[in-house]
């Protein structure tokens, strides 16, 4: 569940938790666009400490490694497939090359959770709900994004207390083969699907008898106005697609493999 | 036996929920962990069969650490009923429910039949052995829950907040059940807020508070001391608070049971009316 603990917002205050969420989101998806732009592993290991200084000053180091560190198993299988896959099934032109691009699409992964970590990190359920409300997404849109939002750490929590009751009777999660051990989870997943069910009416009810979606029209206490950080973080983005586009264009990227000694196999 | 020898637990989010807790309890006992929420009871519970271990001190289950054995082996001796019986139904039905531990334990078939037909039958259930455990209602679901953990005839039952959401009669019939249970040599533990089940049970009472146990002892001297009360944040069983109030009338202010009262209260009127 640790993945999980990384996205989990903390109200704290730094000047990047206070950057307009709408223009965080446009860095956000600048990173997505360009971590898909390349498949070399340089570039990409820029993007990743390109984003470090954007940890430091929102103070959320730890949750952020936290996050990381959930990651690594995705990453490890991403890495293991790319390598074993290129291996029997791609033509490359020496284990070094291959190394390199499974290392990077490793990589590219981390990256993404990198960005979008750092957005959920600093950006308050609150925040995230009117940025979609003042760019006219729906109500009932914004609302149950929010609302899923928000009930992640509860599902997680749920999750545990589920697993510490299978386990009491007896229940061994890492035992047996994958086969077994994927239907190990079926104990745990079908309470705590049922439960989301339930919980779902419940709320559903709870809203109706608090008059959900009588007026039509909203207004809100807080209005999101850009300031000049957030001019500045747009300028970046802007800045970041466009030299990426020409470095990805018109710059040949050097591989790993120019600057080691090659590999014995 | 169960020992928990000095034990602190911290949370992975900087809880600290036991600051050196040391307990024995022996075989056949029946205790009671009492105190407001957040107390750390059901951590310390959850140190039994090993779901949680210390981060300082140890606790050893008939003489083995939890750190050395998996749950699983635990649980086996330690069986652990939760609050919230949704937490562990999935099965198709009730049968299937009871059997899912056995199983896992590697009972053979012969076995299991034999203890599911026995475990529905002491918990009254034998008229849903085919039913989905979804389609019970909530006392009977926290039967099914029971059930699935008695099945495999544990040597200590914990269970945890018992009573919630069940009405008079269930209660009442859980308790005679669980004084059943300890009258057969198992120990039972159970962590609960309801004092008034407490003093009908009269168990040993565990009184936690801030993850510290500040007493230990009879239901009948813990329950009836208003500074404990107070500092663990439970109110005296309501014929306690009568007798505390008749303290003056020279009547003893340390009862807990409605018919040690009422004999204590004929007993009175016979002297005045003399």
């Amino acid at each position: 569940m640790s993945v999980f603990e990384g996205f989990r917002f903390r109200h704290v205050t730094s000047p990047i938790h206070r950057l307009d969420p709408r223009v965080k989101f446009l860095y956000v998806l600048a990173m997505f666009v360009v971590a898909l732009f390349f498949i070399e592993f340089l570039p990409l290991l820029v993007l990743f400490f390109l984003q470090i200084p954007f940890v430091l000053v929102a103070g959320v180091r730890r949750e952020w490694l936290r996050s990381l560190r959930g990651a690594v198993f995705l990453v490890t299988m991403i890495f293991v497939f790319n390598f074993v896959f290129g291996y029997f099934y791609r033509t490359y032109s020496s284990s070094a090359v291959l190394l390199e691009y499974s290392l990077a699409m490793a990589l590219r992964f981390l990256v993404l959770v990198e960005s979008f970590s750092i957005f959920f990190l600093t950006t308050s359920p609150d925040h995230l709900s009117l940025a979609l409300e003042q760019s006219h997404v729906p109500y009932e849109f914004t609302f149950a994004f929010t609302t899923a939002v928000r009930f992640v750490p509860v599902l997680a929590e749920e999750a545990q207390t589920i697993m510490d009751a299978q386990k009491a009777r007896g229940l061994e999660l890492e035992r047996g083969n994958f086969l077994k051990r994927v239907r190990n989870y079926i104990p745990i997943l079908i309470p705590l699907i049922v439960s989301a069910i339930r919980r779902s009416l419940e709320l559903a009810e709870a809203m109706e008898s608090r008059a959900w979606g009588a007026t039509d029209k909203r207004t809100n206490l807080y209005v999101l106005k850009m300031k000049k950080g957030d001019l500045i973080l747009i300028i970046l983005s802007i800045v970041l697609l466009a030299v990426a586009v020409y470095v990805h264009f018109f710059v040949t990227i050097p591989s790993l493999s120019t600057f080691l000694p090659p590999l014995p196999f | 036996m169960i020992e928990v020898k000095d034990v602190s637990f911290k949370y992975p989010t900087g809880v600290e929920a036991l600051k050196g807790v040391s307990l024995t309890v022996k075989d056949g006992e029946f205790v009671a962990v009492m105190g407001q929420n957040g107390a750390g009871k059901t951590t310390l519970v959850k140190q039994f069969n090993g779901l949680l271990k210390p981060t300082r001190g140890e606790v050893l289950v008939d003489s083995v650490s939890t750190r050395d054995v998996s749950v699983a082996k635990l649980a086996r001796k330690v069986g652990f009923v939760f609050q919230n019986p949704d937490h562990q139904l999935f099965s198709e039905t009730v049968e299937e429910e009871i059997a899912f531990a056995l199983r896992n334990f590697g009972f053979d078939e012969a076995t299991i039949e034999r203890r599911v037909t026995w475990a529905l039958n002491l918990l009254d259930l034998t008229e849903y052995r085919k039913t989905s455990p979804f389609m019970l209602s909530g006392g009977e679901r926290k039967r099914v829950a029971l059930a699935s953990v008695l099945a495999w005839d544990p040597s200590v039952v914990i269970l945890d907040e018992p009573t919630i959401g069940q009405d008079h009669r269930q209660k009442e019939n859980l308790r005679q059940f669980i004084v059943q249970l300890n009258g057969q040599g198992k120990t039972v533990v159970v962590v609960t807020h309801d004092v008034e089940f407490v003093a009908e049970c009269n168990p040993r009472v565990v009184l936690m508070t801030d993850g510290k146990v500040i007493a230990d002892g009879e239901a009948k001297r813990i329950l009836t001391d208003t500074t404990l009360a107070l500092r663990a944040s439970i109110v005296p069983p309501q014929i306690t608070q009568i007798f505390l109030g008749l303290g003056e009338f020279g009547l003893p202010t340390d009862v807990i049971d409605v018919s040690e009262a009422k004999r204590i209260l004929l007993d009175y009127l016979e002297g005045v009316n003399r």
